[in-house]
């Protein structure tokens, strides 16, 4: 008997058969979990490991609310307004920074060498984590918020200018050359021809980043650099449960609200 | 006629209320334009940066006056210490370690997940909108501050680090896998309900060959951050570099930390070009 192929058949035949292609892919990760699971070694509970597991569950229960809503300089209010205070003055001046480095490492601007270096150099600010930057910088200005500042100015300009390039390179030049034809001058260019398009692009990377910053910032507390860190790390490790209740579901809150305006105002943006 | 009335019942902002728009005359029409919306803005950023100076103490002379300070430190760090790459390179293995195994557990845990989590699968809304709040309270948590406490439980070492990673993990891809649930064809799904498959068997050959490729990109996404973050963890005792990271900087042997940085960036570097790769290869 004749096999009937219509052209649905035919295609399903043809289709493509890639099963060593898997099959090797699957191996790859296999072989990469088995060499990673050497190194971990789960050496059990430590000591007080289900105390503490309890302690957590129980501090986020029942958090300190004296501390919670305490005024003072020690209350979880003041410190996250540090915290934002930290994310927001990074970023902005992570953003300025990061302009004139995003324009030298664009290749439709620069010769394509200078922006590689440009590039590597971003890179590799982007590569060092914050937490070191913060390390380095509390040498210089000792600790404190304004630590906290100084290291997220640096750090931010690695992601922001690496935003900030891909869209200074989708630029589109032509209008700069009709403005040529009608006579602007290179304030005007800039001002008509190259703001208009970069503007929503860069506030709206400014908003994503400023979201980071703030989570961001309630971690370089750990190493000294201001906001909402050091204080709940010290009750971590001093195991006050309730305390550490109140901080996480400060910054937990905080975090939410922040998300939540930015994604709505980066929508608004996106649209136009 | 009606529509009209409708269209005056809608509220305009509270900003045009108490700053009504001028009517403008273009033509023989009349239109109204909104006030400029620029200086509130500006007064509100205004307002937010001198509050945030005063918060933070902001100083610029101390920058001015001990900026040579940073200079020195960053000279040493570019004058790395190569004898001291051999104590750097099983450190860096147990950072890579972690992140593999974190990103592969914590990928694979948020696939369920964001199964359930995508409202165009699941119908209860109670359940998703639940769900996705308590993805995004797993997502606030810092990486930092879930590894001390995995510390606390789980002995210092390289599986409080994994099971942080994870658990970071978990929580950006199934956000970011949720998202994209959302985005697909739900024609072919519809189809297969309609035929008589099952809710799994639908969702099994005809939405997730449609999340495949996105759902691997963004696995190897988080494994390029999860590099980044896993290099800090030991800072908090979790294992891996952060512990060389900070015993370095503790003994201001800042060549030995430029060692340290050098090797995690050339990791970093190999795995996000080969990982850029692939991801534009999956796309």
């Amino acid at each position: 008997m004749q096999k009937t192929i219509n052209p649905i058949e035919a295609m399903y035949e043809t289709r493509p058969r890639r099963w060593w292609l898997y099959t090797l892919i699957t191996l790859l990760v296999v072989i990469l979990l088995g060499w990673s699971a050497n190194a971990i070694k789960f050496k059990g509970l430590a000591a007080k490991g289900s105390e503490v597991a309890y302690g957590i569950v129980f501090g986020i229960l029942h958090p300190d609310t004296t501390l919670l809503f305490d005024l003072s300089k020690n209350g979880v209010p003041y410190m996250l307004f540090e915290t934002i205070a930290i994310a927001v003055l990074g970023t902005l001046f992570g953003g300025l920074l990061a302009v004139p480095f995003s324009f030298m490492a664009s290749e439709n601007i620069m010769p394509k060498w200078v922006a590689f270096i440009f590039r590597a150099f971003i890179l590799l600010i982007r590569t060092i984590p914050s937490l070191v930057w913060a390390l380095v910088w509390i040498r210089v200005t000792g600790p404190g918020a304004f630590c906290g500042v100084v290291t997220q100015s640096i750090c931010s300009i690695g992601m922001i200018s690496k935003m900030y390039i891909n869209a200074i390179e989708d630029l589109d030049t032509r209008i700069l050359e009709s403005l040529d034809a009608s006579g602007c001058t290179t304030f005007q260019k800039i001002r008509y021809g190259i703001l208009p398009q970069l503007y929503a692009n860069f506030v709206s990377t400014l908003i994503y980043r400023f979201d980071i910053n703030i989570k961001d910032a309630t971690t370089l507390g750990i190493v000294g650099a201001g906001g909402i860190g050091a204080a709940l790390i010290q009750c971590i490790n001093s195991r006050r449960w309730s305390m550490v209740g109140a901080f996480l579901f400060g910054m937990i809150v905080l975090m939410l609200i922040i998300e939540l305006f930015s994604t709505k105002v980066r929508k608004k943006l996106a649209r136009g | 006629m009606a529509r009209a009335k409708a269209y005056r019942k809608v509220k305009p902002p509270l900003f045009d209320r108490i700053f009504p728009p001028r009517a403008m005359k273009v033509g023989d029409h009349e239109v109204q334009k909104p006030r400029s919306r620029v200086w509130l803005i500006l007064l509100v950023l205004v307002a937010a940066v001198w509050g945030s100076l005063v918060v933070t103490e902001f100083d610029l002379g101390i920058i001015i006056k001990r900026g040579h300070q940073f200079t020195v430190i960053l000279a040493k760090v570019f004058n790395p210490d190569w004898s001291y790459l051999s104590k750097v390179i099983g450190p860096l293995l147990d950072t890579i370690k972690m992140s593999v195994m974190g990103s592969v557990l914590g990928s694979t845990l948020a696939l369920p997940f964001a199964v359930v989590a995508s409202a165009n699968i699941n119908k209860n809304g109670a359940v998703v909108a639940l769900l996705r709040v308590l993805l995004n309270i797993v997502r606030t948590l810092p990486t930092l501050v879930i590894a001390s406490i995995c510390a606390l439980i789980f002995n210092l070492g390289t599986f409080a680090g994994t099971v942080a990673i994870t658990i970071f993990t978990f929580g950006i891809v199934s956000k970011m896998l949720y998202e994209s649930i959302e985005t697909i064809d739900m024609g072919a799904f519809e189809a297969m309900e309609a035929l008589g498959a099952s809710k799994f068997q639908a969702f099994w050959s005809a939405v997730f060959p449609q999340i495949l490729p996105t759902y691997l990109s963004h696995c190897l996404y988080s494994f390029e951050i999860n590099i980044r973050a896993a290099s800090i963890l030991g800072y908090v005792g979790a294992g891996g570099l952060g512990i060389l990271i900070n015993e370095r900087v503790g003994w201001r042997d800042y060549e030995g930390l430029g060692t340290v940085l050098i090797a995690l960036f050339v990791v970093v570097l190999i795995i996000e070009n080969t990982s850029q790769y692939l991801r534009r290869k999956l796309s």
